[in-house]
């Protein structure tokens, strides 16, 4: 890769007990680079996202992002330092409204306050489709709406790294051409985009890069087209039967 | 010229009850003026039931602490209150100094106690609640379980310190609802509504989830601290066995779960509901705070969201409510 790494990982490794979840894993991701990442169900991917956003620590290996070392760093740091993710199934604030969900993350994340919150949750909001149900309790929204308001919530917060799990699932051919303008919108912006998706056509379409993952590791890795026809890769789709 | 106040109100985000409650404001601030010295010392007990309920609202409804030791800081505060007034200090000076001392001793509490979650984190309260008990029950000025009168209330004029106790009840009452009014719209509320949702969530999106809970943990021993010098300007003395006492706890459990955990009005029903039964019952000893307790285990388990919750979701009507939409917006 040319362009100078904004975030890379060097041998992580993760185990939950006996099982490794991860094992030596060594990832870059170049600056305003779209990176997608698939692998069969299991792989290890959200675990890698967890890892990268510090929600978990890793067992053995190190984050580096900016050029500097963020392994100890907690999950609200790298946050406001940049670095954010979506969840794969998410995890709205439920006694909140809509709005608030936003705000607090524009003005947590984002850091900003007052009005420049504000117009950054409306703006997120209006991003993803979700302007109407701004008043809403976000308990009552549905699950497709839900991921929206994950995604708002990174958006909200002017990410230099956005980590993106799973967030084309479930949605029509319509509303995932929106989402890929947008994630091209995102891109042009200068935003470094992660993206982890099963929806192959969509995220092959839109991203520079591939990796694919299976068993904690990375398998193939290169142009999205070349990975695509990797036989190993072809293999351990079509062995496991998903999509 | 209509629509032109309508903006300023929207603007300013006075909601329409407000008006009802400075209405209820005016009638309270004049009570002294018309009511019987029996009246006047009852709704000053009310206004300590009032301020308790709603520090414990804003610790669990709010920030998603679940405190049983709420009692150390209101037991805390009395002492200091003691203490600040033997060293010399005019009463009333004692108990304002003396709140802000438990404040201020709140916060390495809150750094070290903060860090337990759920059970432990209750648990811990309630052994600290005790273990500050005894360590006042050592103090020979408090002279163990026969505690301490404080005489230096007896200089003042026993109808001018009724009122007084009373207008400064009201009065902390109301800072305090003003107060949670606006911490609730403020970053650090809507940080600590997330924290109580979801905490793993909360940090993901930045947010210094201790230091947010300990700003609420703080602020909330102040209250408590506060509502226990107001028990005692109105009882003057100071019993380590009660001030310390665990029944405080059981109240403002029953306020809080009764009225509505989580909901602004909900604490104020609840103490509503209290002082009544208090009125009624208010005498049944150890039977009766038994039966408090399972009332508010029933309304927890059967009615969440207390008395407030219930009327709310029928209603649709949410007084003061603390869920920001787009009108919330403060627009130039
Ligand atoms: N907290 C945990 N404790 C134990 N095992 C876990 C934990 N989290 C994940 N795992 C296991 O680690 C493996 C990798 O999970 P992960 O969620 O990272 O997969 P994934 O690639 O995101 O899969 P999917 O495509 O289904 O989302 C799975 O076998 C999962 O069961
Ligand atoms: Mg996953």
């Amino acid at each position: 890769m040319s362009e100078p790494a904004i975030l890379s990982c060097a041998g992580l490794r993760k185990s939950f007990g006996r099982f490794q979840a991860l094992s030596a894993v060594d990832i870059s991701v170049g600056r305003g680079e779209a990176l997608g990442v698939v692998g069969p169900n299991g792989a290890g991917k959200t675990t890698l996202f967890a890892i990268l956003a510090g929600a978990l620590r890793p067992s053995d290996g190190s984050i580096a992002f900016e050029g500097r070392d963020v392994t100890s760093m907690d999950a609200s740091q790298r946050c406001r330092y940049g670095i954010v993710r979506t969840h794969q199934i998410p995890r709205p604030f439920l006694g909140m409204t809509v709005i608030e969900n936003v705000l607090v993350a524009a003005m947590n994340g984002g850091g900003l306050s007052g009005e420049a919150a504000w117009a950054a949750a409306e703006a997120a909001l209006e991003q993803t489709e979700l302007a109407q149900h701004a008043a809403r309790p976000t308990q009552t929204l549905g699950l497709l709406d839900r991921k929206r308001l994950e995604l708002a919530r990174a958006l909200a917060m002017n990410p230099r790294v956005l980590l993106l799990d799973e967030i084309g699932g479930g949605l029509t051919e319509a509303e995932l051409e929106g989402l890929l303008e947008l994630v091209a919108r995102l891109k042009r912006s200068g935003m470094t985009i992660v993206w982890i998706e099963h929806v192959l056509h969509a995220l092959v379409a839109s991203v520079d890069r591939l990796i694919c993952m299976s068993e904690g590791r990375v398998i193939a890795e290169g142009a999205p087209a070349a990975v695509m026809a990797d036989k190993a890769v072809a293999q351990t789709y079509l062995g496991r039967g998903v999509q | 010229m209509l629509t032109d106040i309508g903006q300023r109100r929207e603007r300013l985000a006075i909601p329409g009850e407000a008006y009802a409650a400075f209405a209820i404001l005016a009638l309270l601030i004049a009570v002294p003026l018309f009511a019987g010295n029996a009246a006047v010392d009852k709704l000053t007990t009310l206004f300590v039931y009032l301020l308790l309920a709603v520090m414990w609202n804003l610790l669990a409804g709010y920030a998603g602490i679940v405190s049983v030791g709420q009692q150390a800081f209101f037991g805390l505060g009395g002492y200091f209150a003691v203490r600040l007034v033997e060293a010399g200090l005019p009463p009333y000076w004692a108990f304002f100094v003396g709140a802000l001392g438990v404040a201020i001793v709140a916060i390495p509490i809150s750094a070290a106690i903060l860090r337990l979650k759920g059970g432990e984190l209750a648990i811990a309260l309630w052994v600290l609640a005790e273990v500050l008990r005894l360590a006042v029950m050592f103090d020979p000025l408090v002279q163990g379980e026969t505690g301490i009168s404080l005489l230096a209330m007896n200089s003042f004029d026993p109808t001018f310190r009724r009122n007084l106790n009373y207008w400064l009840g009201l009065a902390a009452v109301s800072g305090m609802l003003v107060a949670a009014y606006f911490l609730l719209r403020s970053k650090i509320g809507l940080s600590a509504k997330a924290i109580r949702d979801d905490e793993e969530a909360a940090k993901s999106i930045g947010i210094d989830a201790m230091r947010v809970k300990q700003v609420f943990f703080v602020i909330a021993a102040f209250g408590c601290a506060i509502a226990g010098m107001i028990w005692l300007a109105n009882t003057i003395t100071y019993q380590p066995r009660t001030n310390f006492g665990i029944q405080w706890t059981v109240f403002m459990l029953f306020m809080v779960l009764v009225g509505g955990l989580g909901t602004f009005a909900g604490p104020i029903v609840g103490a509503v509901v209290f002082f009544l039964l208090q009125e009624i019952f208010g005498n049944y000893g150890a039977w009766y705070l038994a039966g408090l307790g399972l009332i508010a285990i029933l309304f927890a388990s059967m009615l969440p969201g207390g008395i407030m919750g219930y009327v709310q979701s029928k209603t649709g009507f949410v007084p003061f409510s603390d869920g920001m939409t787009q009108n919330n917006r403060k627009r130039p």
